[in-house]
């Protein structure tokens, strides 16, 4: 900052504050209103300050279910999020970085073929092709399974773009020297380009964990199984049971327990998240 | 793009890309392609028959007033969440940018949204407006204005709106932040010398400076309410009251998987297809210039 003046300070200071609050304010409603019980939750005002049943309905909630969904508990739920997110993450850096390494490192033909057909990919989000997209994965048998929830979010023009980029900056010398020391392509891959990148696939792996946690239409469309439901989907039921018994202390509690995975995530990784974020849009 | 110093022919490339390309076509051009064959069919009631029509079903959905009242919606929707969402984040980027000290705390506190689903978002704002219980509806009422975003279409759309445009801020906010921290600070300090304000200097310098990266966050908002926000107006309004907030993502969900019109419901997706396209080629011919700047 140029000029001293502890008015404008005190100012600039105020304004963060009060954007702090009114971008913590849902979440700290949301933590309160999971540590009430269900008679406090129907009395107005509802409470600013937290409750002391916060354990309890953490155990109703993983272990006994919300509202009319009562034996269908949470716990289950969390999981088959965590394998969701975990499968798309991982599906789309593995997939990713195998396509960049051949469409920079190979010459072949249709090489550029290729590399427009997964451009492609990123013009067509679900939300425009759900019926289609749903037709296919119900005639592969995939409905109510994992695969079914992971295997078609896989594809990814941005994941590609990025290791090819980074890949264009590794110095031709490494793969000359590697030659010399006779390393065939997949060694050369696994032991100098893999370590390389070691830093993106990280603040990538960030990036798309929150991506996949956090789907919503895909799951909702194809899992008609209950114990195939993720934890983001059930929100939604939730709130349309709540038009009859607003159990608003379970539902928040589930709430809570739907987003602070990711939020841990990007807290405690905010470095890699930050950079994941920045380096995918270009 | 292919570097200088690479492997000869093999078949090995070919395994390497197969995966990706396989998954390419099976679900997303295959679908698209579905979609785009559909829009030019008609099937009756009860799947029996199917009739080629050309562009029937696209002459019927630009007829119909229901559809262009969500299109319009649409674009008021996103008009209005990237501004929101916009300016709140410049504002909270251009302070954070000048502080010193706490700079990391505050944006480690106002990342947060950013991880929260857009369907989760929209329980939290639904619960903190519900008419009956919710604190700010409370709050509202002390005031004397009574809400109900049940039976009020004005107050949905706000609603929808709000919780949005909360979601997108810590995004444009890291955005903004990375571009204002990229501004030579002997600019600035040239300006101070010659008497320019924080007020002026901000204007004259540090605005115009990032035009490059608000027109980028522009178009990234107007996809990301788009297409992005289906959850959020599924879980708060589910389109109405009336139709009040039903924007085309949702009509399509709604049409296609509740209504069960395939024909139509594939004329929408191919209309949203080419929304898309234009929106990611706007995109990336900025993006050309960028890395040229």
């Amino acid at each position: 900052m140029i000029e001293n003046r502890p008015l404008v300070t005190f100012l600039i200071h105020a304004v963060l504050i009060l954007g702090v609050i009114i971008v913590a304010f849902p979440i700290w409603i949301t933590f309160v209103a999971a540590s009430h019980d269900a008679v406090r939750m129907t009395q107005v005002p509802l409470p600013l300050l937290p409750g002391t049943h916060f354990f309890e309905n953490l155990q109703t909630t993983l272990f006994q279910g919300v509202g009319n969904a009562r034996g269908q508990p949470i716990g289950p739920m969390l999981l088959n999020s965590l394998i969701m997110a975990l499968m798309i993450a991982v599906g789309k850096i593995a997939i990713s970085l195998l396509s960049a390494f051949a469409i920079v490192y190979f010459r072949f033909p249709f090489r550029m073929g290729f590399f427009w057909m997964i451009f492609i990919t990123l013009m067509l989000p679900v939300e425009v092709r759900i019926l289609p997209t749903f037709e296919v994965v119900a005639n592969l048998g995939l409905l109510n399974s994992h695969w079914g929830l992971s295997i078609p979010l896989i594809a990814s023009a941005t994941a590609t773009f990025m290791f090819r980029q980074v890949f264009l900056t590794v110095p031709d010398e490494l793969l000359e020297a590697a030659r010399v020391d006779g390393a065939g392509p997949m060694r050369f891959f696994k032991d100098i380009l893999l370590p390389m990148s070691r830093t993106n696939i990280a603040a990538l792996f960030v990036i798309l964990f929150i991506y996949g946690w956090n789907q919503y239409l895909w799951p909702l469309l194809i899992t008609t199984d209950k114990s195939m439901y993720t934890i983001v989907m059930s929100i939604k039921q939730m709130l349309e049971a709540a038009e009859e018994a607003p159990e608003w202390h379970l539902i928040m509690m589930t709430t809570l327990l739907a987003m602070l995975p990711p939020i841990v995530v990007v807290v405690a990784m905010q470095k890699l998240f930050v950079k994941g974020l920045t380096e995918t849009e270009k | 793009m292919l570097k200088r110093v690479h492997f000869g022919p093999s078949i090995l490339p070919f395994l390497l890309v197969a995966p990706q390309i396989a998954i390419t076509l099976v679900f997303f051009i295959w679908p698209a392609g579905r979609a785009l064959y559909q829009s030019f069919l008609i099937e009756d009631a009860f799947g029996l028959s199917t009739e080629f029509v050309w562009f029937e079903n696209f002459a019927e959905l630009f007829a119909d007033e229901t559809y262009a009242g969500a299109f319009g919606r649409t674009i008021f929707f996103s008009f209005l969440v990237a501004a929101l969402s916009m300016s709140l984040a410049l504002v909270l980027a251009g302070m954070a940018d000048r502080v010193r000290r706490a700079a990391t705390a505050y944006r480690t506190l106002l990342i947060w949204p950013y991880a929260v689903a857009p369907v989760v978002a929209g329980a939290l704002w639904v619960f903190m407006f519900d008419p009956t219980l919710g604190i700010i509806a409370y709050a509202l009422d002390w005031f004397g204005y009574d809400w109900n975003h049940k039976l009020n279409g004005g107050e949905a759309m706000a609603l929808v709106v709000l919780a949005a445009s909360w979601k997108q801020i810590p995004y444009n906010f890291l955005f903004f932040i990375a571009a204002m921290q990229a501004i030579p600070k002997s600019l600035t300090e040239a300006a101070a010398i010659d008497g320019a304000g924080p007020g002026r200097r901000f204007w004259t310098i540090v605005f115009p400076l990032i035009s490059p990266t608000t027109f980028f966050l522009l178009v990234v908002n107007i996809v990301y309410a788009f297409f992005e926000t289906f959850g959020i107006i599924h879980a708060v309004t589910k389109g109405g009251p009336g139709k009040a907030t039903e924007i085309l993502v949702y009509k399509v969900f709604n049409d296609g998987f509740i209504g069960l019109d395939l024909g139509g419901s594939a004329a929408q997706s191919v209309v949203l297809m080419a929304i898309v396209i234009v929106l990611t080629v706007i995109q990336f011919r900025y993006v050309e210039r960028r890395v040229a700047y």
